[in-house]
């Protein structure tokens, strides 16, 4: 009796040994972690990918009650019938959130690239300062500022207009921005300039021609994460806006959700939706690193 | 620089004079001192508002935490195909709120939603359920939209932490014979502290500022059951045009954000 456990632990049942016993336990803990992970990114995919099969089907089928859970025939129907969407077309208030994207990415790559290049390599009375004065309006969240910049914007007639929404988007970025453009200009070693400059290189040139290109991950980042949010900003774009046609599109299709174009056409509603991610999934997909890494270090060094 | 001071300093100034103020759209504006703040104790839907915010960041948080933990967990060690899984689980962070949200109203749906349609085929429920007609569904099913949306950002943020303790303590902990709970217990969440600490603030804060997905998925019903803080500023600033009363709500609000800001930075500042 007293032998049989000891034996037991040496060989197993069934004659394995031990390490044979801890690959197969191994094995199937690794299986079941994938089984566990693939139900899991089943269950995450599941709502875009939802939306996507409702949108290629035909209008009628969209709207069935009870729905039906595969199309029975893809077509495209749901996304011509957007054009032709609302007063505007769906086409105009895509227009709408591309142009206020490229304007917030544009002026906040320009401002937050100046900026910090400033606070990294210029001296200046009150640097320290006004650095802490522009992290702290980190803390500030735009959502308790929202009244005053409003009347702000009516002052200077900016309201209702697509630079006006670009310029208050622009200003939620540029903290994030300016910190992590000095960031990045501060892990540029001095040497490097110091050459240029001895070749007579002045410092705007000098940021344009070497500099610009030693700090490109932090340029791109900063880019993806103007147009995402600029992109998908609802409140700000909510409330700023008020003349339908200038409406970018998250706003737009809550219009069309409270059935205010009569009611809710659901098909052409997903086909929205679906217009509405997708260029934010192909610019996470493709950008993937700078984003994270722009994520990591925002969150974790502020 | 100059950006930063009229587009922060000026606005942040200026909600505090306007919260002094009877600010109407139209017509005059004028002082009235303290009122508007004396009005808030009076305002029943205030008081409703900020307790109901409280509560949803109180509810909301504990899922997206565990989740988001146990998601970096899984995807910690870098095993074949698991970037895919990274993405996958990240993927709808970059959706937007409102986007998301109106894929979720439609979801919820009691006639064309897939949902009750599952459900129904499952035999779960009889007949189609109504679920943003009751205070206590229409919170759940927004915390799970919420969730769906934002674990992906804990997720990384967590797996950030996870992997920048070194694999020699666990190796080490194995000779020692310590098991999974052990491990977690004495070694991964000790570590951890500052990163769930970051995890836990940013998720509040999200949470304490949540608009959208009461905007949209319950407009916020049903009986006025679901108005965060910001819906309730929203609502009398730019539905009832009281923009001296809506700044007023602002500054409690900005309080209250400035005083999770504060914890957060003190606790990023200790060292462990």
């Amino acid at each position: 009796m007293t032998a049989t456990p000891l034996r037991d632990q040496a060989t197993g049942f069934g004659g394995l040994t031990q390490q044979q016993r801890r690959r197969i336990r191994q094995r199937a803990l690794l299986a079941i972690k994938y089984f566990v992970l693939t139900v899991l990114a089943i269950l995450f995919l599941f709502p875009i990918a939802w939306s996507l099969l409702n949108s290629l089907k035909q209008p009628s089928e969209s709207l069935a009650i009870p729905p039906t859970y595969l199309p029975t025939r893809i077509v495209f129907d749901n996304y011509t019938q957007l054009k032709t969407f609302g007063n505007y077309g769906v086409v105009g208030h895509v227009e709408n959130s591309a142009i206020v994207a490229l304007m917030t990415v544009f002026g906040s790559l320009v401002l937050s690239t100046l900026g910090g290049y400033g606070f990294a390599r210029f001296n200046f009375p009150g640097k320290n300062a006004l650095f802490i004065m522009v992290l702290s309006t980190l803390m500030i969240p735009f959502q308790s500022i929202l009244i005053p910049l409003f009347v702000m914007l009516v002052r200077f007639e900016l309201n209702d207009t697509l630079p006006g929404l670009a310029l208050v988007y622009i200003t939620f970025q540029l903290p994030f921005g300016i910190f992590l453009m000095r960031n990045s200009f501060l892990a540029v070693p001095r040497e490097i300039e110091e050459a240029a400059l001895l070749d007579g290189c002045s410092s705007l040139s000098l940021l344009y021609r070497m500099m610009l290109r030693l700090v490109l991950p932090g340029i791109v980042t900063v880019a993806i994460y103007a147009f995402i949010n600029s992109w998908n900003e609802f409140l700000a774009a909510l409330i700023f806006m008020s003349d339908q046609d200038k409406f970018t599109l998250p706003v737009f299709l809550t219009l069309v959700r409270s059935g205010i174009y009569g009611t809710v056409d659901w098909g052409a509603l997903q086909a929205g939706v679906i217009v509405a991610i997708f260029p934010c999934l192909v610019v996470f997909l493709l950008l993937q690193r700078y984003y994270i890494n722009g994520l990591i270090g925002g969150a974790v060094n502020n | 620089m100059l950006f930063v001071t009229v587009f922060f300093i000026i606005p942040l100034a200026m909600t505090l004079f306007m919260s002094f103020h009877d600010w109407p759209l139209i017509g005059e504006q004028s002082w009235i001192g303290t009122t508007n703040y004396t009005e808030l104790a009076k305002d029943r839907q205030y008081l409703k508002s900020l307790d109901f915010t409280f509560r949803y960041t109180l509810l909301v948080t504990p899922p997206i935490f565990i989740l988001g933990f146990i998601l970096a967990s899984l995807v910690r060690h870098n095993i074949r195909f698991i970037g895919i899984f990274r993405t996958i689980f990240f993927l709808p962070v970059v959706i937007g709120l409102g986007v998301s949200s109106l894929l979720w109203v439609w979801m919820l749906d009691q006639r064309v939603g897939i949902f009750n349609k599952i459900l129904l085929d499952l035999h779960l429920i009889e007949k189609p359920q109504l679920f943003l007609a009751k205070p206590t569904t229409a919170m759940n099913v927004i915390i799970l939209s919420v969730v769906w949306k934002t674990v992906g950002f804990t997720m990384i943020l967590l797996l950030a932490g996870l992997q920048s303790i070194p694999d020699e303590l666990y190796e080490s902990a194995d000779v020692d014979g310590a098991g999974y709970f052990r491990k977690l217990l004495y070694i991964t969440l000790p570590l951890m502290r500052r990163t769930i600490a970051l995890a836990l603030i940013l998720s509040v804060i999200g949470s304490v500022l949540a608009f959208d997905q009461f905007y949209i998925i319950t407009r916020g019903g049903p009986r006025n059951s679901t108005i965060s803080i910001v819906y309730w500023i929203f609502n009398n600033s730019f539905t009832y045009w009281k923009m001296g009363y809506g700044s007023a709500i602002s500054i409690v609000l900005l309080g209250i954000l400035v005083t999770l800001s504060s914890i957060q930075y003190y606790v990023l500042r200790e060292r462990y």
